[in-house]
């Protein structure tokens, strides 16, 4: 078994052995070994040119590495956390997402960029949001989020692999995770959805923490006598249409499980397609479980109550069944 | 004082420099017949500092621009025809008509881009470098931006990380006085912008910007310094923009008066002046300039008029490496 920290480090390692246009650089990715341990001892092992602790300033870390990028290398950027990304959406809606349009096709992109997403660990309203959906609305980008071991290390070498620019969310409560991790196989295509769980009563649609909550609604939905399926998304840029249809095609109810609030949300953009393209296979609204519209509190209680946990979604899941 | 360089140098130069200007002229007629739409940056009066620059750097140094960017292209060997039919919004254009006047591109000759951000064309610069510098490469990457960029907050990051990463960018301050329609004054503390950079660790200087051959003497110094040392360094450039911030502007932000007195100091004329009476040229250059330039310009025009519209139907292009809808 490996955790989900590991698993990232490994790709990481794979990359940097690999392909000599790959480095790393980042916030106390160096010499701290990485704000979650992912990358200890990479510095060690390949040196400062290619393992970089960056000064504070995302803005032009990710702009250096998007103009590293446009240069013949393959960097990977990681920022801290999505919350720290925001001083960094100058360069990553306004060059790394633009630069092949703008030139008419000329100059590419290939950055792959780490960060941290999500709450649960009670480090409030600056270190917990969930902002995929900011990322996911812009043409250009593309946005994965790897819920489980295998996908944090297939996801990387996918994302270094991409010619376009590529942001991955992990969400801070997988890091510990463990689960099996398989280096010699070939991996699925990084831009499709998965079923985790197969069900037929209904949907459950979640990505990145949340999977693992759905998986556990699942569980307790079982033991009422519902069958739910669990998928998923794994990449929200592109979105996989086929699959999200395909389930509720199968199951016609669904519960979309997202940690974002739930107001323009990427909830409410698998909520639209399924109304836009599989209406008719509905037995039921489509249900949202989504973070209550506060910023994330700190204290404990009110943390948990704000995110979506299992019990809202065993709830969601009931109403869409039975109704009322 | 003498110019101190060759005849054909000069006429080179200053060749350059009409071909700024009247390429300049004739898009604000076009603007005005409504052939260019958008927004419309014009280059005149700073044509010593594009002109200058991209006579110092090697033709295989890089180049980051600004949104004002039409001179340094055409001078790096951008086709007029190409930048015309770009600020056409054809696909014949230098950015196949994506990017049109704030944003031309040539891949083939260095050219990453006219940036209409204000400083965000800084790190994409430090990056450049960085990537040469990890590959083993020798060229400066020349990034251009305004006085008003010196106010971002990417400015002062990208001085302190090239710096400390010691990375061969020349950063370029075309000091205009004006950060659109905000007076220096307006906007900076302390106004001798040269002051910053060594605050970072990156040694500056300032220039005549209105002077085409201090321009080029100062920036090809500076270029060899970064090549020769892998290091960073900062040249202002003085000058002063004849015309509006774009052509939307109505200039209330300053007098008549005050833009006359800058005329004074074309940077055209003044070499023409210096040349002619040192004995270099005669008039009889300058008309066989002008007259190749009008005639450059105008089969510019006709390229842009002959270009095609790129169909609708892909639109979805260059968005992607690969359609992903």
């Amino acid at each position: 078994m490996t955790s989900y920290r590991d698993a990232i480090r490994t790709a990481l390692q794979t990359l940097l052995r690999e392909d000599p246009r790959v480095f790393f650089m980042g916030e106390d990715v160096g010499r701290y070994g990485g704000p979650y341990a992912v990358s200890k001892g990479l510095l060690e092992e390949f040196g400062e040119d290619r393992v970089r602790d960056t000064p504070l300033c995302e803005s032009t870390f990710v702009g250096a590495g998007i103009g590293a990028a446009i240069g013949g290398m393959r960097p990977i950027v990681e920022v801290m956390t999505v919350n720290f990304s925001l001083l960094a959406l100058d360069q990553v809606v306004n060059n790394a997402a633009v630069m092949r349009h703008m030139s008419g096709g000329q100059f590419e992109v290939p950055i792959a960029v780490r960060m941290a997403t999500g709450g649960g660990k009670q480090i409030a309203a600056q270190h917990s949001h969930s902002l995929e959906n900011w990322y996911a609305h812009v043409p250009g980008i593309k946005v994965l989020a790897p819920a489980t071991v295998q996908d944090a290390h297939d996801m990387l070498l996918a994302a270094v692999e991409d010619p376009d620019p590529v942001f991955i969310f992990e969400h801070q409560m997988l890091y510990g995770i463990e689960g099996p991790l398989d280096t010699e196989s070939t991996p699925p295509s990084p831009w499709k959805a998965a079923i985790r769980r197969a069900g037929k009563d209904l949907s459950l649609i979640a990505y990145g923490g949340s999977v693992h909550k759905a998986l556990t609604a699942a569980d307790e939905l079982e033991k009422e006598g519902l069958s739910a399926e669990v998928v998923d998304l794994r990449s929200l840029r592109p979105l996989d249409r086929e699959t999200i249809i395909g389930s509720v095609s199968r199951t016609h109810r669904a519960v979309v499980i997202d940690e974002a609030w739930k107001t323009g949300s990427l909830a409410s953009e698998v909520s639209a397609i399924l109304a836009e393209e599989a209406f008719y296979e509905l037995d039921a609204p489509v249900a949202r479980v989504c973070t209550i519209e506060v910023p994330i509190p700190y204290a404990k209680h009110l943390e948990e109550a704000a995110i979506p946990q299992v019990d809202r979604i065993v709830e969601a899941a009931r109403r869409s069944v039975v109704g009322g | 004082m003498t110019l101190d360089i060759s005849r054909d140098h000069v006429l080179d130069l200053l060749r350059d420099m009409i071909r700024i200007r009247r390429l300049e002229e004739k898009s604000a007629e076009l603007y005005a017949k409504q052939k260019i739409r958008g927004f419309l940056h014009l280059y005149i009066g700073e044509e010593a500092v594009g002109v200058g620059a991209m006579h110092a750097l090697r033709e295989d140094d890089n180049i980051v621009a600004t949104y004002r960017e039409h001179g340094q292209a055409l001078v790096r060997g951008i086709p007029a025809g190409e930048i015309m039919a770009e600020m056409y919004g054809k696909s014949n254009g230098c950015s196949g008509g994506r990017g049109g006047s704030m944003h031309l591109f040539s891949a083939e000759r260095r050219f990453y881009g006219g940036h209409a951000i204000v400083g965000g064309g800084l790190p994409i610069a430090v990056g450049l470098a960085l990537a040469d510098k990890m590959q083993g490469e020798s060229r400066v990457t020349a990034c251009f931006f305004g006085d008003g960029a010196t106010d971002e907050g990417e400015f002062h990051e990208s001085l302190n990380l090239a710096a400390l990463w010691k990375l061969p960018v020349l950063f370029l301050c075309e000091n205009n006085e004006y950060a659109m329609g905000t007076a220096l004054h307006r906007h900076v503390s302390d106004q001798n912008i040269a002051d910053n950079p060594p605050a970072y660790g990156v040694p500056a200087d300032s220039v005549n910007g209105m002077d085409v051959v201090a321009v080029e003497r100062a920036v090809h110094n500076e270029a060899e310094l970064v090549r020769e040392t892998g290091k960073p360094r900062f040249l202002e450039l003085k000058t002063y923009r004849f015309r509006a911030h774009s052509m939307y502007d109505a200039e209330l932000y300053r007098s008549k008066e005050e833009v006359e007195e800058h005329k004074k100091d074309d940077p055209i004329e003044s070499l023409q002046r210096r040349a002619l009476s040192d004995g270099l040229i005669t008039e009889a250059d300058i008309e066989q300039i002008e007259e190749d330039a009008a005639q450059e310009i105008a089969d510019a025009v006709e390229f842009a008029e002959q270009g095609d519209w790129e169909p609708v139907e892909e639109i979805r292009r260059h968005t992607y490496a690969r359609d992903l809808s």
